[in-house]
């Protein structure tokens, strides 16, 4: 295995006996085709076991690694280090209070979650014993891309209406009420509308489009959010234009 | 006793964070060109309505050079804006056919195509052809 | 200290975790259900799972054969009574996830499609693309935000149950935003804390997988069973030890050694079946253990593929095509392509057997219920017998269901009409693990590094409790382990601040892998048969005789750790051959 050598820049705060945060700088011998998770793993185990950062799958599904290297959010595990020359900065996630080192508070960002009942309410709620709900592959498809969420809050540190506004609830929570809105099982859009379709949803997203540019999977958060911008500038036309509320 | 560290986001100039960003603001920016054209159309319609010889002192002013420039700025940006919205119709409208959804660039190609064929038509009604 | 009283507490928050506390909120509504976990619940291993859940829904399926499955997969070592519960609770769990939203890929009639998987008899594992895990973690994890009763403490890392009056009755656990130790009071407590692969250095497993959960049972007096059996999975890529899913070879791909023979069939796995048809339960589709035993042979005879990540075998699925593979292994797809190189769809990728999952754990019997009172477990850190000694792959996502679901209503009876609390008592236990904490702090002449400990940890066990083991290397590992034990007394923190101390957190995890590695070793030294994934070279054949029993290891504080036996639960398969060449024979 061919090792090379990488310098890091590390963002350190530890509120217990900093009052500011600083840079370190770090030197570290990793294979090549390894990653900014691999290089912090290194120092941690070799160098500095007192530098702090939250980790675990290593594949890029668990979403505990994200952060911002060169002032791009990333999963540090998906920051491959053939993509980088000279030294790189590695700093918390963006827009999040940060607890300590890379490790920020993503208590915002849950607290939103929960708000936007990201749960099947269903349409016709029915038994386990009388088996599935029947959905074909193209009911799922309609919606599987917005299942992928892994909840590493990229979007949230790409995103500058969240940085300004923080009481946007936010691209990947819109995102996960919309997956189910449009899921052939679900009937429960009126109870997500309520806060989807508010200010503090779609309304504060001006289509920046650093969501989608960053998701690590693909998810495409800002194509959820203008679908969700239409679908309610079309129930609001209804119920205001048209005859009886378009009942 | 835990005291978390908000490093705050400057208001006016996070946009030079990230050239993402810039290319948000050219994008806002430019809508501005598209306002400011709908006042300018507004003020020929006046013209045109107090009569032949005031219509014909706005004509005299659209060949300045300020005028030209200014056209061509505001052509600019609104093909840009244009553009970029265009470009966004395929996340914005997905169309779902069967159990595929249609290729992006043919959503947002279409809409290219209806903006070439209402500009011709219209450049036809004017009566450029 | 503060103190939290609740009527249930939760330990771990990961397919079995949440399962539970979803179960428990449903019972009773009244009920108060606090959710322990060191990691916020979508980040738990259980998202890194592939392939799928295994439970039997189509029409040529039947429940006697996912039981003949299950049983001769495990050698005879799983509890009967315990698969036959399984069997057929299992769809009812996979049709519940469905009903909370799960997206399971679908038949072109709507209904849910199953693929086939390594020593299944009938395609049964439902699947949700190459993701099941995540989707199942997740549909939990959104479904339980409904439940105002599931408080969740999320990035606490518990240390110690309290067990007074000869029954558990809550657990001490440091909140890691603070530093602060809380106890937290319970009726019952549910240990959902998962496997313990880390062990090892080379592993499917994610950081988070330490055995705090097995280790905090053990230490509190509840045995660990079988712990000795440590899956193997076949397919692991050679750098990062990520999982290319069982599915793989589901779907068709094949196990190639440098001379481009697929070597299965020189193991009792052939003949060969023709390329791109894959036939259930034989070749590719045989069990783990046997897969990767194959590829120990094939390196000492020299036929595995030298490259810069080591020896090799070659899985090839080129013959999919782009289209399924996109359509059902897109994850593998793109693991293989950013962390290896390797296209898939254009070329054989090079893989290794990789530690995987723990059959072992804390010893349950079929209603989730350790033999301490009040204490309950579920998941991979339980060992209720079902997987006996090799798991089949897609059993253990089902088995979260199950008995996550089972440790709930367990729980739930276990706690009516109890006797009140001795606060004094627990209060006095608490303040053992406060000091514990304050020892590890404030030791400055300690000799030992963590990091140079685990190490040391690490490459014991992969030396000599790996695939094969013999007596020697067994008892060499012993040795080593308890030698490791004693000096862990004597490990020094770096970092001595409050704050999400994660230098702290890896030292008490250090602890419960040595705890977890020392009845893994002694486990397999007492044990001197062959069977499922515990293959001795020394005693290579399976001894019903004697073994056809679970090993009980009992933790004795620093001395060498008590072993005992429990007959396994058969009730009507006797012992048989475990025969994987096909139907062609
Ligand atoms: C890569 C991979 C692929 C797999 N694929 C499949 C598959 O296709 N099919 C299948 O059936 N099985 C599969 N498995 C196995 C299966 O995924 C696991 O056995 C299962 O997910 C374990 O779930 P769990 O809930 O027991 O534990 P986990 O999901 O690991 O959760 C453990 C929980 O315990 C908590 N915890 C641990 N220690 C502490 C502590 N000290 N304090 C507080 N909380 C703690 C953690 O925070 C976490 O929430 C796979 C496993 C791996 C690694």
């Amino acid at each position: 295995m061919k090792e090379r050598l990488v310098q890091l820049e590390v963002l350190r705060y530890n509120p217990d006996t900093d009052t500011t945060a600083h840079f370190q700088r770090y030197e570290v011998s990793c294979p090549e085709e390894g990653v900014v998770l691999d290089a912090l793993n290194k120092i941690k185990e070799t160098i500095d076991p007192t530098l702090n950062y939250r980790w675990s799958c290593h594949m890029a599904v668990c979403g505990s690694c994200g952060m911002m290297i060169n002032g791009e959010p990333k999963l540090s595990c998906h920051a491959f280090l053939r993509e980088y020359d000279g030294v790189i900065r590695v700093e918390p996630l963006a827009h999040f209070p940060v607890e300590r080192d890379l490790v920020t508070a993503p208590d915002d960002f849950i607290e939103k979650l929960k708000r936007v009942k990201p749960y099947l309410i269903p349409k016709a709620p029915k038994p386990i014993s009388e088996g599935e709900y029947l959905q074909t592959p193209a009911q799922l498809k309609k919606y599987h891309r917005f299942t992928l969420c892994i909840n590493c809050m990229l979007c949230y540190a790409a995103c500058p209406e969240y940085g300004l506004t923080p009481k946007f609830i936010g691209p990947a929570a819109i995102s996960l009420a919309h997956r189910y809105n449009l899921d052939s099982r679900d009937g429960g859009r009126d109870a997500r509308q309520e806060v989807i379709a508010s200010k503090e949803g779609v309304w504060e997203c001006t289509f920046v489009g650093a969501c989608s540019e960053v998701c690590p999977v693909h998810v495409d958060p800002a194509s959820a959010l203008q679908q969700v911008k239409i679908a309610s500038s079309i129930d609001w036309i209804k119920e205001h234009l048209l005859p009886g509320g378009g009942k | 006793m835990s005291k978390p560290l908000i490093r705050e986001v400057p208001p006016t100039s996070w946009y030079f964070r990230h050239p993402r960003y810039l290319r948000y603001m050219a994008r806002e920016i430019t809508s501005l060109f598209i306002g400011a054209y709908c006042v300018f159309l507004v003020f020929a319609m006046h013209s045109l309505a107090a009569g032949p010889s005031s219509y014909e002192a706005f004509l005299l002013t659209l060949r300045s050079p300020a005028s030209i420039a200014f056209h061509v700025l505001a052509l600019v940006a609104a093909l840009y804006h244009a553009a970029t919205w265009f470009n966004a119709t395929q996340k914005a409208m997905p169309i779902q056919l069967g159990e595929e959804f249609v290729p992006g660039n043919l959503i947002s190609g279409a809409h290219y195509l209806a903006w070439a064929v209402l500009s011709i038509a219209i450049l036809f009604l004017a009566g450029v052809f | 200290m503060e103190t939290i009283s609740t009527d249930v507490a939760i330990i771990g928050a990961g397919g079995a975790g949440l399962r539970t506390a979803i179960a428990l909120a449903e019972a009773d509504p009244k009920l108060r259900i606090a959710l322990i976990s060191k990691v916020y619940p979508m980040r738990s291993h259980t998202c890194a799972a592939e392939g799928g859940a295994a439970g039997v829904i189509k029409p040529d399926d039947s429940f006697d054969l996912h039981f003949d499955d299950t049983v001769g997969g495990g050698d005879w070592l799983s509890d009967q009574d315990c698969v036959e519960y399984f069997i057929h609770e299992a769809p009812k769990e996979l049709l519940q996830l469905e009903h909370w939203g799960c997206p399971w890929n679908r038949e072109p009639d709507g209904s849910v499609a199953v693929r086939p998987f390594g020593g299944m008899k009938k395609k049964r594992t439902w699947f949700a693309a190459d993701k099941s895990g995540f989707h199942i973690l997740h549909t939990l994890f959104q479904t339980s935000l409904q439940f105002d009763s599931i408080t969740r403490f999320d990035e606490y890392y518990a240390l110690d149950l309290l067990v007074d009056d000869g029954r558990c009755q809550g657990v001490t656990a440091m909140e890691m935003r603070s530093g602060q130790l809380r106890q937290f009071h319970a009726k019952a407590v549910i240990i959902a804390g998962g496997g313990a692969g880390r062990m090892f250095p080379f592993s499917t497993n994610g950081a988070i997988k330490t055995g705090d959960g097995m280790a905090m049972a053990y230490r509190a007096g509840a045995p660990l069973k079988d712990m000795e059996f440590v899956q193997y999975h076949p397919t692991g890529l050679p750098n990062t030890g990520s999982l290319l899913t069982e599915a793989c070879r589901g779907e068709g791909g094949i196990l190639l050694n440098k001379n481009g023979r697929r070597y299965l069939q020189d193991y009792g796995m052939g003949p060969e079946t023709p390329v791109g048809q894959p036939q259930l339960k034989t070749m590719e589709l045989g069990p783990r253990d046997r897969v990767s035993q194959a590829y120990w042979h094939e390196l000492q005879k020299g036929n595995t593929v030298s490259t810069q990540w080591g020896e090799c075998v070659m899985l090839d699925m080129r013959h999919l095509g782009e289209k399924k593979i996109n359509e059902r292994l897109p994850l593998v797809r793109e693991l293989a392509a950013s962390y290896l190189g390797v296209d898939i769809v254009k070329d054989p990728v090079p893989i290794r057997p990789v530690v995987h999952y723990m059959m072992g754990g804390i010893s349950t019997n079929t209603q989730a219920a350790t033999p301490l009172p009040g204490l309950f477990a579920a998941g991979e850190c339980a060992c209720v017998s079902l997987n006996g000694a090799n798991r089949l792959g897609s059993n253990s996502l089902v088995e979260l269901l199950v008995f996550g679901r089972r440790a709930a209503l367990s729980a739930l009876e276990h706690i009516q009409g109890l006797p009140a609390a001795n606060t004094t008592a627990l209060n006095a236990l608490a303040e053992e693990t406060q000091q514990r904490i304050r020892t590890l702090f404030s030791r400055t002449d300690g000799t030992e590094s963590m990091s140079g400990l685990r190490k040391e940890m690490m490459d014991t066990m992969e030396k000599n409790a790996g695939i094969y083991r013999t007596e020697e290397g067994l008892q060499e590992g012993v040795a080593k382990i308890h030698e490791l034990r004693e000096r862990y007394g004597r490990v020094i923190l770096t970092d001595r601040t409050n704050v999400f101390n994660t230098d702290l957190f890896q030292a008490l995890e250090l602890g419960s892998m040595l705890d977890c590695a020392e009845a893994v070793t002694v486990g397999a030294l007492a044990r001197k048969e062959s069977r499922g994934a515990h293959q001795r070279l020394d005693f290579p054949e399976r001894d019903d005789k004697n073994y056809l029993r679970h090993t009980m290891v009992y933790h004795q504080g620093l001395d060498a750790p008590r072993v005992d036996y429990l007959d396994v639960v058969i009730t009507k398969s006797p012992p048989g051959v475990r025969d994987y060449s096909g139907d062609h024979k």
